[in-house]
């Protein structure tokens, strides 16, 4: 279904444990933080391994897609968004958010991670514009209407609202935390 | 320092002979609790592998200096590389060959009895996983009960012995391991028996084993007298072996007794199991041994590895015998049970030949504990 950017590509097929996991680490040092890798294996122990090991360094494990005797895991390098000051005005809270989308479904929520973690999680309804791709991607969007930022944690949509702002976007509102406690209904491509 | 290895066997000796043993068990934390080696004297470390790729001083102050170490993993290739670092580091240890995987499959043949006419009764106890199986042997002839996978193991055994395997039987379908009992029948041309009650949708050709059955095994007939005994599913069937031994499947264990769930009828069950335990049971000799095909935890282990009580001292200790109310029974098998096998769904579609999964597959569908009983 969704087309998954990736950042790098590891393979680490045909290969027992522990070397899909000491090769994914070695490989993750090089990524920038928020990158997206895809590790290719044919351990089955590898899926459960890989989540935690992200668990216990604090990258993000994103999904495992199944195909044939491959495992597809999909991981994202630790950033610190976190700590950055979110700066635009508007926002709402999760629950505002799931109440809004209980009483009107057609209202626009744009989600701006990296399509990876979009396909394993995201709000139904949501369309997927990665922060790195919305300058040329805009277009895509209706300037009057009401549009919910969301990402994982508040931070990289905070940006894109505050992109979308300048642009002319003049109904742009924030989700705040995000998909990293989201309750709501969700989809996945699992 | 080198690194040695130790198999399953060693490990096996240690945990018979409760001797002491320091494991690190480098998979991750919920394999970990989930499922693990046990042992009466051994202690535990557990630090997922991943967590030492970049050394291993940190846990180096861990290890106590007057103990064996074990490293252990999932299928041996990450307990090589950080027994390798330990050692590096200037520690003895050993590595656990072929990891979890192996300590699954390992089978410790023990010999429980002679037989009154010179046979011989040996109890298979794989002892990662806590099942049992049994070799009947008696003159050149053998019959093989709850095998497992491992069919080559019965198969050469046998061979040691110079008999030549005649009967295989289940007791029931099983939902925790994968039976040997079709392959090993299919590989010596022995009669495969099962339960018709269990077998609706079996799709092989097989004997069917019902009450009263009575099989001879060797020229001086070693007697395996066949009992319905339905409880923990619906086809359940108990031996009487050589008027000595009561071998009764998933039924009664030594400290535990059969959960009525793992088909899906565990409220249908429980008056079955009930009549089993506490009626048909109760009419046979309190002398009987008991032999399971399960055992729950390492203390169940005689002195000399096997399990076995007589039925009279169960009826006095076990507790699952021991529940004089009906509604306190019902409760006590259908509610608050432990979760079930792993894969149990999968492992019963291939006890019924439904499914035929490769080696690799069926390991990881083993993967884990029992879990037949409730205490």
């Amino acid at each position: 279904m969704e087309n998954m950017t990736v950042n790098v590509q590891l393979d680490a097929k045909g290969l027992a444990c522990p070397m899909p996991i000491v090769k994914t680490k070695k490989a993750m040092k090089d990524l920038e933080p928020g990158q997206v890798i895809e590790v290719q294996a044919t351990d089955k122990g590898s899926k459960a391994d890989m989540k935690a090991w992200a668990e216990s360094t604090g990258h993000q494990y994103l999904g495992t897609i199944e195909e044939g005797d491959v495992l597809k895991h999909y991981l994202r390098k630790s950033s610190e968004e976190e700590a950055v000051e979110r700066k635009h005005p508007n926002v709402i809270d999760n629950k505002g958010l799931e109440k809004k989308l209980q009483e009107n479904n057609s209202l626009v929520v744009l989600d701006v991670r990296e399509t990876a973690e979009y396909a394993f999680n995201h709000i139904p309804s949501a369309i997927s514009i990665p922060l790195g791709k919305l300058e040329e991607r805009m277009n895509e969007l209706s300037k009057e209407a009401e549009i919910y930022v969301v990402c994982r944690t508040g931070s990289r949509s905070d940006l894109a609202a505050q992109k979308l702002t300048e642009n002319g976007f003049e109904r742009v509102i924030n989700v705040v935390p995000g998909m990293s406690e989201w309750t709501g209904e969700t989809e996945s491509i699992e | 320092m080198t690194v040695h290895v130790m198999t399953p066997e060693e490990v096996t000796k240690k945990v018979i002979n409760k001797e002491e043993l320091f494991i690190l068990d480098v998979r991750n934390e919920s394999d970990f609790q989930d499922w693990k080696i046990e042992g009466a004297n051994f202690q535990y470390l557990n630090v997922p592998y991943f967590e030492l790729l970049d050394g291993v001083e940190e846990i180096l102050s861990k290890f106590p200096a007057d103990k064996d170490i074990l490293v252990v993993c999932a299928k041996e290739g990450s307990s090589v590389m950080v027994a390798e670092m330990l050692s590096e580091a200037g520690l003895t240890v050993s590595y656990l060959q072929g990891g979890m995987k192996a300590w699954s499959e390992y089978l410790e043949p023990v010999k429980v009895a002679d037989l009154k006419d010179g046979g011989e009764l040996y109890q298979f106890v794989r002892i990662g996983k806590g099942c049992l199986s049994y070799m009947i042997i008696s003159n050149g002839e053998a019959a093989i009960i709850d095998a497992t996978r491992m069919a080559d193991v019965y198969v050469d055994f046998a061979e040691s012995k110079k008999a030549v395997v005649t009967h295989v039987f289940d007791t029931h379908l099983h939902a925790d391991h994968i039976s040997g009992g079709r392959m090993i029948a299919e590989k010596t041309k022995a009669t495969y028996w099962l339960p018709p009650k269990d077998a609706e949708e079996v799709v092989f050709s097989y004997e069917p084993l019902e009450d009263g059955n009575e099989v001879m095994v060797g020229r001086t007939p070693i007697r395996i007298h066949a009992m319905y005994s339905p409880g923990h599913t619906i086809g359940s069937t108990s031996f009487v072996v050589d008027d000595q031994f009561l071998m009764t499947g998933d039924i009664l264990f030594i400290d535990s007794i059969g959960r009525p769930d793992l088909a899906g009828k565990a409220e249908d069950w429980v008056g079955d199991l009930r009549e089993t335990l506490y009626t048909r049971y109760k009419e046979l000799s309190e002398e009987l041994v008991v032999l399971p095909a399960h055992f729950m935890i390492i203390d169940e282990l005689n002195e000399d590895g096997s399990v076995s009580e007589k039925l009279g001292v169960l009826y006095a200790k076990n507790h699952g015998l021991n529940v004089a109310d009906e509604a306190a029974f019902r409760k006590l098998v259908t509610e608050n049970l432990p979760p079930q096998p792993n894969a149990y769904q999968e492992i019963r579609k291939t006890n019924m030949g439904k499914t035929t999964p490769d080696t690799e597959q069926q390991r990881e569908m083993e993967i884990g504990p029992n879990r037949c009983a409730v205490r």
